[in-house]
């Protein structure tokens, strides 16, 4: 499969549409009692990360954290399957074993999403250490939340990615919580790319309402990562809604929320583009028109898809060819048939 | 005697040895103006503030040393793990530094601090956020493990591990935090460290724990009804556990299962079996059995979930195939 890059503001303003209303389906999923659970992150507000996603190529790698659904989309996923996967069934990204936390998609570089705070970050060194050793040219990105700043193991691999000059990129995308706690209450000081720094790292940090300055900053990254220049992006950015589908955030004030939607990437988008006359209404009508269709068929897919059948729950604990897990009725069988007693 | 749940069982122990005890803190993530992931510190931050209930950033392993520093130098922490399956985070300060600090140092350092926290399956939670792992603790020489199945035990399981001299884990279920019962804050159903018959019986006994004595419970209604008295024991504390009463009723009833959650290789489960065959080998008319979960990582599909923990049904079939030799359909 092949994964475009640097593909223009035009075409990343149609991701960062499909992401929303991906996520929006998501959000329909739950309601509509077809989601496997309700620990569902949606990434909206959050989309500019498509200036990073689209500044990787073919073959770069990536992990993400639990909210890492537009990452995925970013680099190339199919919503039909990401949504079945959502929806725990057979044809899912992961067979239906993993769900919404822990997609995964070799083909596409991606190493796995992650339930653990701060689970994948530490995997982007291993993967450096592949293309170094091999001298591929790939990369690396871990992409993580703010609350993974409090996480020993980001502090171990940045120190890891700076040692050994590794091809790897750190992108924490701040939404400004971490559940119900605001970056304030969890960090003594904010200026985590200085944190970065320290360790040696390329950092940085951009306006996670404008893509295209995340773009710019995360290319520019992309490129010194590369040539074995470790970096650290920070996304500045806004959760629009409750951190999981049960969460109402009683703990922040509908002011705050209304003036953090303000920065609200996917508008912002719109309004250069047109604004700078590089597409006119229409168009960009027609481009949120289709990406409603594309992923109402998302929805429909996964609603019909077959759950997987009950026997495949012993599948792929370990490789194919080696010996599975033996089901518990087997034991019982064994122990308790009257055979088994003569 | 009142009425109430699980989850607000387990907040007035946690307000009671509050106001009991001026030292006892709580601390983890969003245990404060969050109120808990599952709401059970609710509204704690009010009454106690904020230096004895403090949210915490998301760091298991500097949350889980914090609090056996201040064991160590006269607090009596309860610190809060908000997933069991985050202890992969912290089992270095859970299993090297908690557990062993009295024994390494030669009884000078004790740490009297609760590890409270939650596992087990039910919410299409998947891999990471559903799996039970009291046998991580109960491998562990140093820690006390309790596992609250009802409402009263949830209030004072919690209470007397407050007064306990050495870390306490509490892994409550996610799966009851809804549970009503009675709460009866002046008479706990045992003494610490003793199991709990909840239901006699004189054909086999059932040991368990957790949530899963709830589905032993309903099997064994169902088992009543096909002529089979089955004997109910929730071993509630695993660590330390009084066997006599468990050895007296496998004698007396010469069948015996064990019933978890858990993974059954290498499972708590497993190890009662193991004690219980060493013990009552010539008073046994059958093996021991072991019912558990599957040996597999947690599916996040609501139907595999489901399907790779044991059931109501499947502990009836299991028990009445040991008692009367009758194979369940499924097993043919
Ligand atoms: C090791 C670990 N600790 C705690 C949690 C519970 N938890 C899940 S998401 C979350 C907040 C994460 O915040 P952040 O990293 O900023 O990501 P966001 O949800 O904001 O995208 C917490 C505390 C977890 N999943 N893993
Ligand atoms: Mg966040």
């Amino acid at each position: 499969m092949t994964v475009v890059s640097n593909t223009g503001p035009l075409a990343r303003y149609r991701m960062m549409r499909r992401i929303r209303s991906f996520e929006e389906r998501v959000g329909e999923l739950f309601l509509k009692g077809g989601s496997a659970g309700s620990m569902l992150h949606l990434s909206i507000g959050e989309e500019a990360v498509v200036g990073l996603t689209d500044a990787m190529r073919d073959g770069d790698s990536f992990t993400t954290h639990h909210r890492g659904h537009g990452v995925f989309l970013g680099r190339g996923a199919d919503p039909n399957r990401m949504m079945a996967e959502i929806a725990g069934k057979q044809d899912g990204y992961c067979r239906g074993k993993g769900g919404s936390m822990h997609i995964a998609d070799r083909a596409l570089g991606h190493l796995g999403a992650n339930a653990i705070v701060g689970g994948g970050i530490s995997h982007v060194i291993g993967a450096g250490l592949t293309y170094r050793n091999r001298g591929t040219g790939q990369i690396s990105v871990a992409f993580f939340g703010d609350g993974a700043m409090s996480q020993g193991i980001l502090y171990e691999s940045m120190n890891m990615a700076a040692l050994w000059q590794l091809p790897v990129i750190f992108c924490c995308i701040n939404n400004q919580y971490g559940m119900g706690t605001r970056v304030d209450r969890s960090a003594g000081s904010r200026d985590f790319p200085a944190r970065a720094a320290a360790f040696g790292l390329n950092a940085a940090r951009a306006d996670g309402a404008e893509v295209e300055t995340v773009h710019d900053t995360a290319r520019a990254m992309v490129s010194a990562a590369r040539e074995g220049r470790p970096g650290f992006l920070e996304i500045d950015a806004y959760r629009f809604f409750g951190h999981a589908r049960m969460d109402k955030s009683p703990y922040r004030t509908p002011e705050e929320e209304a003036e953090g939607r303000q920065r609200d990437p996917l508008a912002r988008a719109r309004a250069r583009l047109l604004a700078e006359g590089a597409a006119e209404a229409a168009e960009l009508d027609r481009i949120d028109a289709a990406a409603g269709t594309e992923m109402d068929g998302a929805l429909d897919h996964a609603l019909a898809a077959p759950a997987p059948a009950l026997s495949t729950m012993f599948q792929d604990v370990y490789a194919p060819g080696t010996p599975a897990p033996r089901p518990q009725a087997d034991r019982l069988r064994a122990v308790l048939a009257e055979e088994a007693r003569a | 005697m009142t009425e109430t749940t699980y989850r607000e069982a387990i907040r007035q122990a946690l307000i009671d040895g509050m106001e009991a005890d001026a030292d006892v803190i709580l601390m983890g993530e969003e245990v404060g103006l969050y109120g808990g992931a599952y709401g059970v510190t609710k509204g704690l931050i009010d009454m106690f503030g904020a230096s004895r209930v403090i949210d915490t950033p998301i760091s298991e392993p500097a949350i889980i040393g914090a609090a056996i520093g201040a064991a160590m130098t006269g607090l009596r922490p309860v610190a809060e793990l908000m997933y069991v399956d985050f202890a992969g985070m912290a089992m270095d300060q859970i299993a090297n530094q908690a557990a062993k600090s009295r024994y390494m140092f030669g009884g000078q350092i004790g740490v009297p601090m609760v590890l409270r926290t939650q596992g087990g399956t039910g919410r299409s939670a998947a891999a990471q956020h559903s799996q039970s792992l009291e046998a991580w603790m109960l491998h562990t020489p140093g820690l006390r493990l309790v596992m609250p199945g009802t409402v009263n035990d949830a209030y004072h399981l919690l209470r007397q591990a407050l007064r306990q001299p050495d870390p306490v884990v509490v892994i409550e279920h996610k799966g009851l935090y809804t549970m009503k019962g009675q709460l009866d804050v002046a008479t706990p159903d045992g003494a610490w460290g003793q199991p709990v018959t909840r239901r006699t019986g004189r054909d086999l006994v059932i040991l368990t724990y957790s949530r899963m004595l709830h589905e032993s419970l309903a099997a064994a209604d169902r088992l009543a009804q096909a002529g089979v008295e089955a004997e109910v024991i929730d071993l509630r504390c695993l660590n330390p556990l009084d066997e006599a009463p468990l050895i007296e009723a496998v004698r007396r009833t010469g069948r015996a299962m064990v019933v978890t959650e858990a993974a059954v290789t290498g499972s708590v489960a497993s190890d009662i079996a193991a004690r219980l065959g060493e013990s009552c080998f010539d008073w046994l008319e059958e093996p021991v059995l072991r019912l558990g979960g599957e040996d597999i990582p947690i599916p996040v599909s609501p139907a595999l979930e489901k399907g790779s923990i044991p059931s109501a049904d499947l502990v009836h079939d299991t028990a009445l195939w040991l008692v009367t030799r009758k194979a369940p359909p499924w097993a043919a």
